[in-house]
């Protein structure tokens, strides 16, 4: 049976949106590349929750308008941002201190793979890429309090991204605390992967067909 | 009297040996001293190792040194920017070594060598390839890496003020590699936007003193365009 036959996966935008809605008030959250930046979309604006940037920025905003551009705040995606009230600026060392030591209540990341002890996988796909980059990842699956991984469920070609052992090169071992997909979200526990939530119609036999690692309900 | 502010990017470039090893701020293209990096090139260092964050764009900056075959090897986390054809170009065929370091460890590495401390242990990439040849220890229960420090013969940065003492401020995120980078060369080579009287800048917005800094060039370029 095909999942699509009985559920409506989520947009890449609908995803951002799920997460966003478990950041509370008060929590210093880092968003990595790729679909995590857009959490900060949706976060309403009159719930402070504080978004830090590895480029040394915390207190990050949304872009700007076209016409309202600075040109000198960059995020890490190398987009436009804005500085929100009371945000700041720091160097590189400081800003990863504040990554290392423990200081972020949450990193959002994407991943290419997540095991069920919680490795993760999300900065090369073989052994021999041509270009190995790993930007600020390592740092911050290793420093953040809470690491919650944003991802589809499976690949373009319909391999499960949840898995028993990484096959690519690992960022961080038995890092992941939390994993959103398209098609559910299941924290990382000892006994594995418990789903917490499936979107409308789906089941766990269906979304255990989907998935190579086993499944539990929470 | 003390004045570090020199008069041409030659004067700024003097005395920079072949084999080098230059950090180079920025992030992406914000905050990198593009005109320090095209005075590199025309005063024909070679055989560099240089320290940056990303590896270049288009053929402009970082990119066109790297493309002068002048660098023997290149420390950064991100080789990957929208278009980093020379340095794809240069690594598929062999002609330039990588060395890939999280981030953070190569922003730490960096101040650890400004202040003194030869080595120090972090838990960024415990498991990971990246970890192959370094040692491991456990502290409380948690494993650690140990990295070394990691100082440069040069460091070219961009601010946006500076005095003839070499004080130096940055603009927004441009700050980033640049305070690092400033205080972990023998060398340290600034250019920037603004150069004002001594005394003109507020000591509470100072971010680099200028005892890390040798010399300053004004460079009022405007505004940098994301590449």
């Amino acid at each position: 049976m095909n999942v699509l036959e009985i559920c409506k996966p989520r947009t890449r935008k609908e995803m951002a949106a799920r997460v966003a809605r478990d950041i509370p008030e008060g929590w210093y959250v880092n968003l990595g590349i790729g679909i995590p930046v857009l959490i900060a979309d949706y976060i309403p604006e009159d719930r402070e929750a504080i978004i830090h940037s590895e480029n040394g920025i915390l207190g990050m905003g949304p872009a700007p308008e076209e016409d309202k551009i600075d040109r000198w705040l960059i995020n890490a995606s190398k987009l436009y941002v804005t500085l929100r009230t009371g945000g700041s600026y720091m160097h590189h060392a400081d800003s990863f201190a504040l990554i290392r030591g423990g200081h972020l209540d949450l990193c959002v990341l994407g991943a290419f793979q997540v095991a069920e002890n919680g490795d993760l996988a999300n900065w090369a796909t073989s052994e021999n890429d041509t270009t190995p980059a790993v930007g600020g990842a390592m740092d911050l699956a290793a420093g953040a309090r809470r690491l919650w991984v944003l991802m589809e469920h499976v690949t373009k070609s319909g391999d499960s991204r949840l898995v028993r052992r990484c096959s690519y090169p690992l960022t961080a071992l038995g890092a992941v605390t939390r994993v959103y997909t398209n098609l559910a979200v299941l924290d990382v526990t000892r006994e594995g992967f418990a789903v917490r939530e499936m979107v409308p119609g789906l089941t766990l036999d269906a979304l255990q067909k989907v998935t190579d690692a086993p499944l539990r309900m929470v | 009297m003390i004045n570090k502010i020199v008069q041409s990017v030659a004067e700024a470039m003097a005395g920079i040996c072949d084999g080098s090893v230059v950090l180079i701020g920025g992030f992406g293209s914000i905050g990198q001293p593009n005109a320090l990096i095209e005075g590199l090139i025309e005063q024909g260092a070679k055989d560099l190792t240089v320290v940056a964050n990303n590896s270049g764009v288009g053929h402009v900056g970082l990119a066109a040194l790297l493309e002068t075959g002048r660098v023997r090897k290149i420390v950064c986390s991100y080789p990957r920017t929208v278009d980093p054809v020379v340095f794809e170009e240069l690594y598929r065929s062999g002609r330039i070594e990588l060395e890939v370091v999280p981030q953070g460890t190569m922003a730490e590495r960096m101040r650890a060598a400004g202040a003194g401390i030869p080595a120090f242990f972090t838990a960024t990439a415990v498991g990971t390839r990246l970890a192959a040849g370094k040692e491991q220890r456990e502290f409380g229960g948690r494993q650690y890496l140990l990295e070394e420090a990691l100082a440069g013969d040069v460091a070219l940065v961009e601010a946006w003020e500076a005095d003839r003492w070499g004080n130096l401020t940055y603009r927004s995120s441009a700050r980033n590699f640049n305070p690092v980078m400033a205080m972990a060369a023998k060398l340290t080579v600034a250019q920037a936007q603004h150069i004002v009287d001594l005394g003109a800048l507020d000591p509470e917005k100072i971010v680099t003193p200028g005892i890390y800094v040798d010399r300053v060039l004004h460079m009022p370029y405007g505004e940098p365009t994301v590449t």
